[in-house]
């Protein structure tokens, strides 16, 4: 099953703007809400997102519970060499989700 | 004389009720988004109904049931022979002599074919098949023209124009006479079923046009008919039929 969606270039110029989207599956519940049985759902979700690049970290971001599911975050770099970029997103519940896309820089 | 035309000509061109909407003025409720939600449907990377999808492609490889077959072993590649399925759905059943919706359909396929377990409505698994299907006739008109269903069609359009539940409203009062106007903040949609399944941002999560009806009947204050009963799918035949010749937009985005 597809837990996330990666939106990069195959290929980049140096000191271009790239732009890079990123979709995950999470329900995000809040922690706030009740069930059918009134008892209150307890929270799940993502806390943190991280973009690396060649192991240095070029992105990141806490989430909180007011953000809705199944999160959507573009941004946008530079880049001088090719490499590898590594997106991992940690959360409640042990969640960890690892990708990673290669880029060519020429 | 003049007067009594004029108040005639008038009375004439203010209807209590402005009936089915033309042909000519159906529009896919894509349009009266804002801007960002259009590119949220439009974009791929986008658009979380996309999970939906990849599930039902990976769901459609699985094998299932004491048949011990997949989709794929009957129908093969799903981008292929699905192409214009879900465009056409409900459709007639000669075997059950029933209307079937595509859920029903692939419902009917597990249980008998498969010798499955049928997936129960609203489930991951049901939504992602029905949605992967439904994604092969995006841009596709909507065809409805098999006379078989002109019962289903008359049913749903009866149920469609009958008013119901506390509020004492009908679908056709918004759909077909308000439509553009707007109920607080939203703008009241004509209602065509082009996107289904899809990913509604209240719910967040993507749900079948089943569920889109049950939420109205609870807003009209009327005890909803059960999911996959014979009344939400003459319905849903209904609207594919009002809606025939608008282009299929599955996975759809809406607010």
């Amino acid at each position: 099953m597809a837990r996330a969606l990666i939106n990069v270039p195959k290929i980049a110029k140096v000191g271009e703007i790239i732009e890079i989207k990123t979709l995950v599956s999470h329900p995000m519940e809040t922690g706030y809400r009740v069930g059918l049985g009134g008892e209150i759902l307890p929270r799940d979700i993502i806390q943190t997102f991280v973009c690396t690049f060649n192991g240095a970290q070029i992105y990141r971001a806490d989430f909180s519970p007011a953000v809705a599911a199944n999160p959507y975050l573009t941004f946008h770099t530079m880049l001088s060499e090719s490499g590898a970029f590594e997106f991992r997103w940690e959360g409640d519940n042990d969640f960890l989700l690892v990708e990673t896309a290669s880029i060519t820089v020429e | 004389m003049m007067r009594l035309r004029a108040l005639v000509m008038a009375t004439l061109a203010v209807p209590a009720l402005a009936g089915e909407i033309p042909l000519a003025e159906r529009r896919s409720d894509t349009l009266t988004m804002s801007s960002e939600l259009r590119a949220m449907q439009a974009d791929d990377a986008a658009n979380p109904a996309s999970f939906s999808v990849l599930d039902g492609e990976a769901l459609w490889r699985v094998r299932a049931g004491a048949s011990g077959k997949s989709c794929a072993d009957c129908h093969g590649d799903g981008a292929q022979s699905m192409r214009g399925v879900a465009a056409r759905y409900p459709a007639f059943d000669s075997a059950s002599g029933r209307v079937l919706d595509l859920e029903a359909k692939i419902n009917q396929c597990r249980t008998e074919r498969q010798g499955s377990a049928a997936l129960p409505m609203e489930s991951r698994d049901l939504l992602g098949l029905a949605t992967y299907v439904g994604r092969q006739s995006r841009g596709l008109p909507i065809v409805s023209d098999d006379p078989r269903l002109a019962p289903a069609i008359d049913r749903g359009r009866a149920l469609f124009t009958a008013r119901q539940g506390q509020l004492n409203l009908s679908c056709a009062i918004c759909h077909d006479d308000h439509w553009g106007r707007k109920l607080g903040a939203a703008t009241v949609p004509q209602a065509h079923p082009t996107a289904y399944p899809l990913y509604r941002l209240e719910w967040q999560s993507v749900g079948s046009l089943q569920r889109r009806l049950r939420n109205c009947m609870v807003g009209m204050r009327a005890e909803p008919y059960p999911m996959g009963s014979d009344e939400f799918i003459a319905i849903e035949t209904y609207l594919m039929s009002r809606g025939r010749g608008l282009a299929m937009e599955t996975p759809g985005v809406r607010p």
